[in-house]
């Protein structure tokens, strides 16, 4: 077991076997810096989703260590892990999830929920945190009344309203056509500017180029660690 | 990390109202099941009320002296002085009798003799109906006018059964057959409710009975009245004082106290309906599990979202729990209003007193709390129990 290095997520030799025994993850190391922003890409079945899983302590890796914002995941029970989940993790998913019959402000207050925060002051993070998605002038709309570009932003600003440590977004833009799509990577990068660390977990490969940093995954395993010129300076290789 | 009670309260009652058609289904089965407890404590609470209001018009002081007789072909009678010896009695304040004559009455004599089956002629003294608290219903009553003449008074019962229900305004009043001989008939009695063997008989008076129906004039029951606070020794004295040769074979009761276990038993409710009510409930409750259960299956997504934002595994049981709970309370809200209603139209409509007992309330309310959490456990614990990486994936 190696010391924390001080990454945000910190994953050291992790290894997942399913019952059954199918290797979704095998022997991973992979550290997200703080102001990260990360593309884990790979085609279905390549353990992205597995790698979320772990990354958000929705489950707990057969072997090897995880680490979110300094915390040992495998040491922790159901209470601690849900204050983690509450407060450092905040989740994208591809399917927005909002309750159909709450205003746009009252969903990302949601996010606020298991928190503690008291009731007074999650509308003003709320508002806050949809200004920050650009959709302060649509907090009072319902769900069914925004576009889908709209309704996934509602669910960006859900996940920021915490000011989590890591933002971890499930295929964004898999339900989106691809100019919205867009601007919702637009939109992490934005945020990402601002000091956002996020990782996208997705099989579009023309998605993860456009990213500073890309983590390939194929089989369970790490195949490339690469970081663009423009953005990070120098190539990194994978260990 | 805890959320507050008023949180909790509203992330169930969304859940609850986001599908309302089948939260209002459940409701109505929990109601169902409160509202037949309710009924079924405050319909005899209130028919209860009535009878003692009705016992405290009619009195308690009565008591019925029978003869028992001796064998069983034997027509038991007291002698002809019982009457005058009963009337002695230190706090007796009436005495009335009556024989049955053994006559038969028919409504004509083309009518053949099943006509009056089922009435009996009595011989019936004059004070009788101040006695036993019988009211006139149509007429007069035997008096010492007409006691000597073939007259007869029909009890409410009789009157019906032979067909003379009212008397005619002026003009001859109908005739029936008794015996052989035609008597008048000069009055019909209300339902004597306390003394109900007079609904069912043809009174005659004392003197004709003797005279035309061949009655020896020894009484078969006296009705002896007597002050309240004296009535169990007036009671213990009787048997010997009417009859001193064979005490044994005379029976006392007090029709008051006959009428108040009769009315009892036809007014509460037997276990039988508390049972039904309990099964109302219990079927109310499984209505509950199976909607809880279905919106469990339902809302994997949900789930999986409130996991990810934080939700412990005791939150998302919380929530399922109060949902359930939310769902019988309601229940059991409406199911007293509709109990409550129900109560006061039956009892209303048969001119009881209204009597809510806040018990029956209450403990439907409570029942319903229960049912909700129980039939809410299993769901809940299943929601919890469910990983959030499943949950997920299945949304």
């Amino acid at each position: 077991m190696s010391e924390p290095t001080g990454g945000v997520v910190e994953l050291d030799h992790v290894t997942k076997t399913y019952d059954g025994g199918v290797t979704a993850l095998d022997d991973v190391s992979l550290t997200v810096a703080d102001g990260d922003l990360l593309a884990v890409v790979g085609a279905s079945g390549s353990g992205k989703s597995t790698l979320l899983h772990l990354m958000g302590t929705l489950d707990r890796p057969t072997s090897g260590t995880v680490r979110v914002a300094g915390e040992r995941v495998d040491t922790l029970g159901d209470r601690a892990l849900s204050v983690l989940r509450a407060r450092r993790i905040g989740f994208v998913f591809q399917q927005s999830h909002l309750a159909d019959r709450q205003a746009a402000v009252r969903n990302v207050e949601t996010g606020l929920l298991y928190a503690g925060v008291p009731r007074r002051r999650r509308e003003t993070l709320a508002l806050e945190a949809l200004d920050r998605v650009g959709l302060a002038h649509r907090a009072g709309h319902l769900p069914h009344q925004l576009s889908g570009g709209e309704r996934q932003r509602v669910g960006i600003a859900r996940a920021l309203v915490t000011s989590p440590a890591v933002v971890l977004a499930d295929e964004p833009t898999g339900a989106l056509d691809s100019v919205t799509g867009a601007a919702v990577v637009d939109l992490f990068r934005a945020l990402n500017a601002t000091g956002v660390t996020i990782v996208v977990i997705t099989h579009d490969q023309e998605l993860a180029a456009s990213l500073p940093r890309r983590v390939t995954l194929r089989d369970g395993r790490v195949v490339a660690d690469e970081r663009a010129v423009a953005v990070g300076g120098a190539k990194e290789a994978d260990r | 990390m805890r959320i507050s009670l008023l949180d909790l309260l509203r992330i169930a009652v969304g859940g609850v109202t986001a599908r309302l058609t089948r939260a209002a289904l459940s409701v109505l089965g929990i109601a169902i099941g409160v509202a037949t407890l309710v009924a079924v404590t405050g319909i005899p609470a209130s028919g209860q009320q009535a009878l003692l209001a009705e016992l405290s018009r009619l009195g308690t002081d009565l008591l019925e002296v029978s003869a028992r007789p001796a064998q069983s072909d034997d027509v038991a009678t007291f002698p002809a002085e019982s009457v005058a010896m009963a009337g002695r009695v230190g706090p007796v304040t009436g005495v009335s009798a009556v024989a049955n004559t053994q006559a038969s009455v028919r409504r004509s004599d083309v009518a053949d003799e099943s006509s009056g089956v089922g009435v009996a002629v009595l011989a019936a003294r004059d004070d009788l109906l101040g006695t036993v608290d019988a009211e006139l219903a149509d007429g007069r009553y035997l008096d010492a006018a007409v006691d000597g003449f073939p007259t007869v008074v029909l009890g409410a019962q009789a009157a019906r059964w032979l067909g003379i229900t009212r008397l005619p305004d002026d003009g001859p009043g109908p005739q029936v057959l008794i015996g052989d001989r035609w008597f008048a008939v000069v009055g019909v009695l209300e339902p004597a409710r306390l003394v109900p063997a007079i609904d069912q008989a043809a009174l005659v008076g004392w003197p004709a009975a003797e005279q035309y129906l061949g009655f020896d004039g020894r009484p078969s029951v006296l009705y002896v009245t007597a002050r309240e606070n004296a009535i169990e020794d007036v009671r213990a004295v009787l048997p010997a004082t009417v009859s001193p040769e064979l005490p044994g074979l005379v029976a006392v009761s007090r029709p008051s106290d006959a009428l108040l276990a009769k009315r009892q038993t036809e007014t509460t409710f037997s276990g039988l309906f508390v049972g039904l009510a309990g099964v109302a409930l219990l079927v109310g409750g499984i209505g509950v599990a199976n909607t809880m259960i279905v919106s469990v299956l339902e809302r994997r997504g949900e789930i999986g979202l409130r996991r990810s934002l934080g939700a412990t595994r005791g939150h998302v049981r919380a929530q399922f729990l109060t949902e359930a709970v939310l769902l019988s309370g309601a229940g059991g809200f409406l199911g007293v209003l509709l109990g409550a209603a129900g109560t006061v139209v039956y009892v209303l409509a048969r001119g009881w007193p209204v009597v809510l007992p806040p018990a029956a309330a209450g403990l439907g309310l409570a029942g319903a709390v229960v049912v909700g959490v129980v039939a809410g456990l299993y769901p809940a614990v299943r929601a919890a129990r469910l990983p959030p990486t499943e949950a997920l994936a299945s949304a």
